[in-house]
């Protein structure tokens, strides 16, 4: 097909549909509409390098602007849409303009769960998911002395690792008793509290915010629920994201924690797919349906429905991965570990290297690596060959993981 | 400014001036250069900026690191004697000429 692709948000599920059509021949019209006012940028290396101040704007630009006019990508930047005419093939845009489709991507990624206590608007409160956020995050982080991270996701450990980087005394508040819960195995998540720790960073698990604590007009600290009050020159707020369905609710689409599509990344509406952290798809290793926020995520569902509108209609199949970088320790996780009931680690702990196996009963879910991308590397293909490993195997340092996936 | 040029697999040549301690990878993504991919950003994790670097180069050029080899081994086109991964090689004043070819594909 030739019509005209548009494609709803610039993060990078939108770009690389966009890329992906021209590199796979696609001649048709594509538009890419995003409300940032920047071009596509990467988002990973805002909460890493980008804190530590080894980067700068243009660096993290998945491309230079002229790179979308000359690969005819009609980018625009800075334009909301607020309504799919789904007879008409149309989106309406902010300014009350039309854009029409034949094949309409909704790429609108997520937003970020705002703090829900007083005090959650003073200045030097600060989130961290754009450009932006990043840019203000790391204009104050060095002339800050003391922070507090509220939530121990990936995003609040990463910009805790930054500010210890940089000699900023340091506290983590998390509500669950471990950080990354949503995520990794308790094996992961002691390791980590751990080596933060190490880090000289303060934790406060199983306890929450319950205010914002002024001070001169700013925020000055946090109040937690045992009624300790901690000082802080900046509040970070990293309590996740909500994925942005409106759009899709308002043309009436399906949505369930995020809009609604089949295998093939198709809403209910042929014309429309979703992709990307925004899209909620049946969960193929599991029951019920998964929305994932990552560059896989993205970056795959983008490439299935490039093929799709090229001729080439495969169901999404690729096995989620994910990475985290904090001090000296990458993480990598290959599968999705929830509902894991056993585990089996190689390597060592004490050393930093190590990677956890996670089980329900005899089923291999995923593999959490830190330090070990050799092993990482064999669970991405052991699990997309749908092979499991038996915990022996896991367990003997003997036994080559990776001839056991080329196998 | 030392000066790359990226082949690609027809032949056709481009050539950036390129900032010594930008990566090899940097360089071509802000140069809007087809045929590096480079989803995960220069993290290692994806395998989607490999190169080719005459092995004549390769005493000016880092070592591989463990990681480096593990991701390697997934490349989509074949991997030499003279794959790199692109955002693993900063550059640097005597990489001024360096000759970096690209593969068919990267996924």
């Amino acid at each position: 097909m030739s019509e005209p692709v548009v494609i709803v948000g610039a993060g990078q599920a939108g770009f690389e549909t966009a890329t992906s059509l021209r590199s796979k021949g696609y001649t048709g019209d594509i538009t890419i509409l995003g409300d940032e006012e920047n071009v596509p940028y990467q988002r990973p290396p805002l909460s890493k390098a980008y804190l530590k101040g080894d980067s700068d704007p243009e660096s993290v630009a998945l491309r230079p602007r002229d790179y979308f006019a000359s690969h005819r990508i009609d980018l625009h930047c800075s334009r909301r849409v607020t309504d799919i005419d789904r007879q008409m093939h149309e989106v309406e845009l902010d300014d009350g303009s039309r854009v029409g489709y034949g094949h309409l991507v909704l790429a609108t990624g997520t937003r970020n769960r705002a703090l829900p206590v007083p005090g959650a608007g003073l200045p030097g409160v600060q989130y961290l998911r754009t450009l932006s956020e990043a840019q203000t995050l790391a204009a104050t982080l060095p002339s800050c002395t003391s922070i507090v991270v509220i939530g121990g996701g990936f995003i609040g450990l990463e910009v805790a690792a930054a500010a210890r980087t940089r000699g900023v005394t340091t506290t983590i508040v998390e509500s669950l008793d471990r950080p990354m819960a949503r995520a990794v195995s308790e094996t992961v998540s002691k390791f980590f509290v751990d080596e933060h720790a190490r880090h000289e960073v303060q934790w406060r698990l199983n306890t929450s915010v319950t205010e914002i604590v002024e001070k001169n007009g700013r925020a000055g600290g946090v109040r937690i629920a045992t009624g300790e009050v901690i000082d802080a020159d900046i509040i970070v707020v990293g309590i996740g994201v909500m994925p942005n369905t409106e759009l899709a609710e308002r043309a009436g689409l399906a949505v369930d924690n995020g809009i609604v599509v089949d295998l093939h990344l198709l809403t209910e509406d042929p014309a429309i797919s979703a992709i990307g952290d925004c899209a909620s798809y049946p969960n193929t290793a599991g029951t019920g349906r998964l929305r994932l926020e990552s560059i896989q995520n993205a970056v795959d569902h983008a490439r299935c429905v490039a093929n799709r509108l090229v001729g080439n209609d495969l169901p999404y199949q690729s096995v989620p991965w994910f990475w985290t970088e904090q001090y000296a320790s990458k993480l990598q996780m290959a599968g999705l570990v929830t509902g894991y009931d056993n585990t089996v680690v190689r390597g060592s702990l004490e050393e930093g290297a190590f990677s956890v196996f996670c089980f329900a009963g005899d089923r291999l879910l995923g593999v959490e690596s830190v330090n070990r991308t050799r092993d990482h590397m064999a669970a991405r293909k052991l699990l997309a060959a749908g092979k499991s490993l038996s915990r022996d195997e896991c367990a003997d340092p003997a036994v080559d993981l990776k001839a056991l996936a080329s196998a | 400014m030392p000066s790359l040029t990226y082949v690609h697999p027809d032949g056709t040549k481009q050539s950036v001036e390129v900032p010594a301690g930008k990566r090899i990878m940097q360089a071509a993504i802000g140069a809007g250069i087809d045929g590096i991919v480079a989803e995960c950003g220069g993290q290692a994790m994806c395998a989607t900026c490999h190169v080719y670097i005459d092995s004549a180069w390769a005493d000016r050029l880092p070592p591989v690191s463990d990681e480096e080899d593990e991701m390697l081994d997934d490349t989509v086109c074949e991997r030499t004697a003279e794959s790199r991964l692109s955002c693993q090689i900063p550059v640097t004043d005597d990489l001024d000429g360096l000759i970096v070819h690209l593969p068919e594909t990267q996924v």
